[in-house]
This record gives structure tokens, sequence and C-alpha cells, in this order.
């Protein structure tokens, strides 16, 4: 192989140094090449077919849209249909994201600054476990558990917290509202924001904790002062990984909510909200024809949200990763 | 800030010990159960003890206790110290309530139809209440679906990291990577639906089959392969390519011989973790592959359960008309049982394989 092949590269005088160009290694680079743009291109194939699924359900008004799609309301257009489902896909992911992230930052830190070295590890093996556990599991759970044990919670918020709009009454007694979804969907994104952030907070330059603490600082004024300013970044990131991971979650909000399509604050009362995710799961087995072209869209629009969200995620970190050199 | 903590009066400095002003190292533990006991003894006098409550209550009262004590012992910062370490052990044990009751309810409620009838028979011809029913189909279904899924994503993931590595840094490798992190975070419901989109375009409307399913796994699961595979070509130490290309070896034999063997088993536990992520997926097989009762091994005719699926549709059946009311969710427990075990065995021989299989590295 190697014979037949070498006097031709040799025999170009401008590049002697060049290695010799076998047709394998040809064929196995471009094919390597070109899985890697099979990537993109399957990317944008996920764009352009939801597109062109999606677009009849903007193309036709409202009207025959209502009268072709039993579960469509009447007197609605697409983007009045679609404007309840985004409030609900933010107002679950944001209560998630309101319960999870401290609690998720707190983990972090105790993993990475207060456990003992050497069962620290182990414990960050025992918080991805949680994201190991597939999200039906979740569904099941928050369903059948944790409901029945949320309601005297609840009840407890609405008799002494109920003038706050967000908290009013009367509470559900299966809870089938959009804050039981928000906790579980809190469960679910815990693992993914204490992972990368207790990354970050391992990457804490050594120098600057122990510059502090010599000091005089104690252990919470080192992470104030040292840790948390170098994480800043990184916590932001990882937020919004798992403010996409909540947006795009269908199964635990299927199961859980009592679906409604109104724009309404009352996160204690049933029937209100519905996320985009889980409209589609329980709406495409019994739809055809116009009806999944408008799931589609819908399905488009969940699409651009997560994706404005991750990219900006992933631009935080590699804008932070430019200078991350801070040691 | 400004007065440095002075706890000994100037005339006694000859004798000062070190720990002076300082809090005892039992006092977190012995103030918290003595909190967790007052608690409990004014739940119990007022009639409505309970544990949940106690815990919780106990603890804030220990957090209170602890700074007002710190404080007047050992001062302000140290004081806030405490409570910094208490909100972050209790950030921990709140995070563990979840997971420990999510596994003991899933294993309690799950061990009660759990068994060799439940993993060979069908749902055919199951109805209403009726004390008999199983996954096998949907089990069936699943590893069939999610080999396919595999068998789609796996080139296409390994040579993608291929590329990225051993084929330098290019303008091309910057957009695929960064395209590979945004494909991360596709939720799973949209890849179901593409993958719906791209079988209707072929197969008409309407079209339900596990193949599909596999489509749309293989689009969750590709970045995770392309990450993990990436992580481990980068461990292979440059001076094993460069003894390769001394002797010779073209590029591609380099790669495939050296590279990718002393690579092998990150990869292959960076696939088992790829599959455990996705196998869990009920929401785009959920669209794609649809659901049955009876077993059906072709991937590319007809529906296709499996075992997300099945948990889902026996929860959303909710409770029986006659018979045994709660057997719909006591098989949706099953089938979670079953699921779980599926993951963590996935997971347990991912770290396995890791452990025995992957090079020593000779300098520790």
């Amino acid at each position: 192989m190697t014979t037949t092949d070498e006097p031709k590269v040799n025999s170009t005088p401008p590049a002697p140094q060049r290695p010799p160009q076998r047709p394998a290694d040809r064929v196995f680079a471009a094919s390597a090449k070109y899985a890697g743009v099979l990537i993109l291109v399957i990317l944008a194939a996920v764009a352009i077919f939801l597109l062109v699924q999606g677009w009849p359900a903007i193309s036709t008004p409202g009207a025959e849209l209502a009268e072709k799609v039993h579960w469509f309301g009447d007197g609605t257009s697409i983007l009045g249909y679609v404007g309840p489902l985004v409030f609900g896909t933010i107002l679950a992911a944001l209560i998630a994201l309101v319960i999870a992230t401290p609690i998720a930052i707190g983990v972090a830190l105790f993993i990475s600054h207060y456990a003992p070295r050497r069962v620290a590890s182990g414990l960050g093996y025992v918080i991805d476990l949680l994201a190991a556990i597939p999200s039906v599991v979740y569904g099941l759970w928050g369903a059948l558990w944790l409901m029945p044990r949320l309601f005297p919670f609840t009840e407890w918020l609405t008799t002494y917290f109920g003038w706050i709009p967000l908290f009013e009454g009367p509470a559900a007694n299966p809870a089938r509202t959009i804050f039981t979804a928000g906790i579980v969907l809190a469960v679910m994104i815990l693992p993914i924001i204490t992972a990368v952030s207790r990354e970050v907070f391992l990457q804490t330059p050594t120098l600057h904790e122990e510059a502090a603490l010599a000091l005089g600082a104690t252990r919470w004024e080192m992470i104030r002062m040292a840790v948390l300013p170098f994480a800043r970044s990184g916590i932001v990131s990882a937020t919004m990984l798992g403010l996409g991971r909540a947006l795009g979650e269908t199964m635990a909000v299927a199961m859980v909510l009592s679906p409604g399509l109104m724009y309404s604050i009352f996160i204690l009362q049933p029937g209100q909200q519905q996320n985009i995710a889980a409209n589609i799961a329980l709406k495409f087995p019994e739809s055809s024809g116009l009806g999944v072209n408008v799931l589609i869209f819908t399905g488009l629009v969940l699409f651009l949200i997560t994706l404005l969200v991750n990219m900006f995620a992933r631009w935080i970190v590699s804008r932070r990763a430019e200078f991350s050199g801070a040691n | 800030m400004t007065s440095v903590q002075t706890p000994t009066p100037p005339d006694s400095l000859a004798r000062v010990s070190l720990t002076a002003g300082k809090l005892p190292r039992f006092t977190p533990i012995a103030l918290w159960v003595v909190a967790l006991a007052v608690v409990a003894g004014l739940l119990a006098l007022s009639g409505s003890f309970s544990i949940p409550l106690t815990v919780v209550l106990g603890t804030i009262l220990f957090a209170v206790a602890l700074l007002v004590l710190s404080r007047v012992v050992e001062g302000g910062r140290a004081a806030r110290d405490r409570l910094a370490t208490t909100l972050m052990y209790s950030a921990f044990a709140l995070a563990l309530i979840p997971l420990i009751s999510l596994l003991w309810t899933v294993i309690s409620y799950g061990v009660e139809r759990f068994g060799p009838y439940f993993l060979t028979y069908t749902m055919r011809g199951v109805f209403g209440g009726m004390d008999a029913g199983g996954a096998y189909h949907a089990i069936v279904g699943t590893l069939e679906i999610t080999a396919f899924a595999t068998v789609i994503s796996v080139p296409i993931g390994l040579l993608t990291a291929i590329y990225l590595v051993e084929y330098g840094p290019t303008r091309l490798g910057k957009a695929i990577t960064f395209f590979v992190d945004v494909m991360t975070g596709i939720p799973s419901i949209v890849a179901g639906l593409f993958a719906y989109a791209l079988f209707a375009l072929i197969f008409g409307p309407g079209v339900r089959m596990g193949a599909a399913g596999s489509v749309a796994l293989a689009v969750l699961m590709i970045p995770v392969v392309v990450r993990a595979s990436e992580e481990m070509l980068k461990l292979v130490p440059n001076e094993l390519r460069e003894a390769a290309y001394a002797l010779g070896v073209p590029k591609w034999l380099t790669i495939v011989k050296v590279v990718l063997r002393t690579a092998a088993a990150g990869i292959v536990t960076g696939v088992t973790l790829a599959i455990a992520r996705v196998i869990g997926e009920t929401a785009p097989l959920l669209i794609t592959a649809g659901f049955a009762n009876s077993v059906n091994y072709d991937l590319f005719d007809g529906r296709m359960m499996t075992l997300p699926v099945y948990v889902f549709r026996q929860y959303s059946q909710g409770l029986a008309p006659n018979g045994i009311v709660t057997i719909n969710y006591d098989r949706a427990w099953a089938a979670a049982l079953t699921l779980i075990i599926i993951v963590m065995l996935l997971n347990l021989i991912a770290r396995l394989i890791s452990r025995f299989f992957s090079p020593k590295t000779g300098r520790r």
C-alpha cells in the first residue's frame, strides 16, 4: 500500500514535508468529517421539518382550525393558542428554577467545600443518581406519592399567604397544580445545576481560597469573597441549562398537571396552565391532519425557546473559558 | 470588622487557652438533638405530632438557637458562618428526600407485581381489573428500539468525535462542537416530533413504527456519545500517536488500532451511559412508536410498546372499574421498577467497564 502511493507525493516539489496521503486515509478522514457535517444537517433538518410540518397551522385561518380540530377553541388564532402554552411553559420552568437553584447551589457548595474530602465524590455520585432516573418515574412519583403529601402544605400556604395573588386559594385537593409540577421539575433539574456549579466551584484557584483564609476569613466569608465571585458566570450558565431542561420536560408535567389554557398566575389552583411539551404528549395520540400540524407548530416554538436559552448558556460558558486562566 | 475579636480580658493573657471563645465541637449536634426533642415535645402537647414537621421545625429552631448562642460566645462573623454551614447541610438533606422517597416508593410498590409472570406476559386480552398482564411486549420494544438507536448514533457520534480530536481544531470543528452542545438541550418531545415528521414524509401521515422511535432517540443520543468519546480520545497520550507515525503507520490505522483501542473502555462506558440516558425517554416514543397491547418484534411495521410508555399508559388509565381496583397503578409501579433496574444496571456496567478495562496510567 505504501509503495504505490509514495512516489506520487514525493514528486511534488513544493511540499516535500507533507506526509503521504493514502486512499484509505482520505476515505477515513472524509467519513469522519461528513459524520460531523451530518450532525449539523440533522440539527438543521429538525428545524426545517418542524417548520414545513408546522406551516399549515400558520397559513390556515383560526376559524378553519377550530372547525377541523376538535380541541382547538373557537374564536382563537394559532398565536392565541400558543400564547397561553408559552406562558405556562415559562411559569412552570420558573417555579422549578426558583426552588431548585438555591438548593442546588447549597448542595454544590456542600459537596465542594463542606463535606469531608473522602466522601465528597461519593455524595456527588448520589446526586447524579437523581439524573439517571427516567422522567416518567418522576411523573409517577409526583402524581401518586408527592401530591397527597403536598396538600397540607399548599392548604397552609393559601390560608396564611392567600392574600398574595400567586398563592390565592382554594387549594386543590389532589394538588394537580402547576406548583406541584414545578416541584417535580425542580427535583429533575437539581442534578444538572448541581453538577455544573460543583465543577465551577472546584475550579476556584486554591491560592485565592487560602489567601482569604490566611487573612482570617471564616469559611463562609472565604466562599463569599473567593468562590462565589469566581463562579458567578458558571452559576448563571448552570441555571440556564436547568431552565432549558425544565422548559422541555414532558412527562412529569403531563402526569401531574390538570391542564388549562389561561394566562393565570394562580399556581395553587388546577386547570389554569399547561406547558407545550405536555400538551403535545397528551393531544398527539388522538390527533390527525391539521391537529398534528398545530402541535408540531407548538413544538417548533418550544424548540426555538430552548435553543435560545441553551445558546445563551453555552455562550456564557465559552466566554468564561477565555479568561478562566485567572489563577 | 473594625473591632478585632478579643474575648479575653488583658490581665488574664497568660492563662488563655487556644479554644477560648469557641463553642465546643459537639455543640451543633447536641443542640440539634435538643431542638428536635423540644419541638417534638411541644407538638405532642398540642396533639399534632408528625416526624416531618418535627424535623423541619426542629432544624429551624436549631439554626436560630445556634445563631444566637454563637453570636453571644463567638461573635457575629462566626455566627454567620455557623448559619451558612447549617444551610448547606440542610440543602443537601433536602436534596436527598426526593431521591430516597422515590427509590423507596418505587421498590415497595413495585415488588408487589414484579416477578417472572410480569416479565414474560403481555397485555393481550387483559381488560378491566383483571389480575393479569405483564410488560414483556414493552421490554422487547424498549430493548429493540434502544439497540437500533445505538446502532444509528454510535458510528455518527464516534466518527464525529474522531474528527474533532484527531483532525485538529478547524472552523468546522468549532461549529460542530457548539452545535453538539446546543443539541444536548433539544427537548425530547421535539426530537420525537422531528422523527415523526421525517417518517410521515416517507410513509405518509399517521405513521407509527419502532424505527421512528429509534431515530428520535438517536437524535438525543448522538450529542452524548460525541461528548463522551471526545473526552476519552483527548485522554490518549500524544506519544502513542507519534510512536505509531514514526513506525510509518498510516493515520487512519493509527486511529483505529492505537487511539481507539486505548480509549475503548472509556468510549464503551460513555456509550453505556448514553443508552441509560435515553432508555427512559417517554415523550418521543409516545409520539413515534405509539402503544400496543401485544408483542411486536418488527421495528419497521406498526406500533410498538416501550417500558416508559407502558408506565404512562397504565398510569393514565387510572382506577379500574372492577376486580383489583388499583391494578393499573400496580402495573405502572412494577414497570417503573423494571425500568429503574435496567437503568441502574447500565450505570453499574458502565462503572465496572471503566474500572476494570481502562488502561493503567502507570504514573501512580
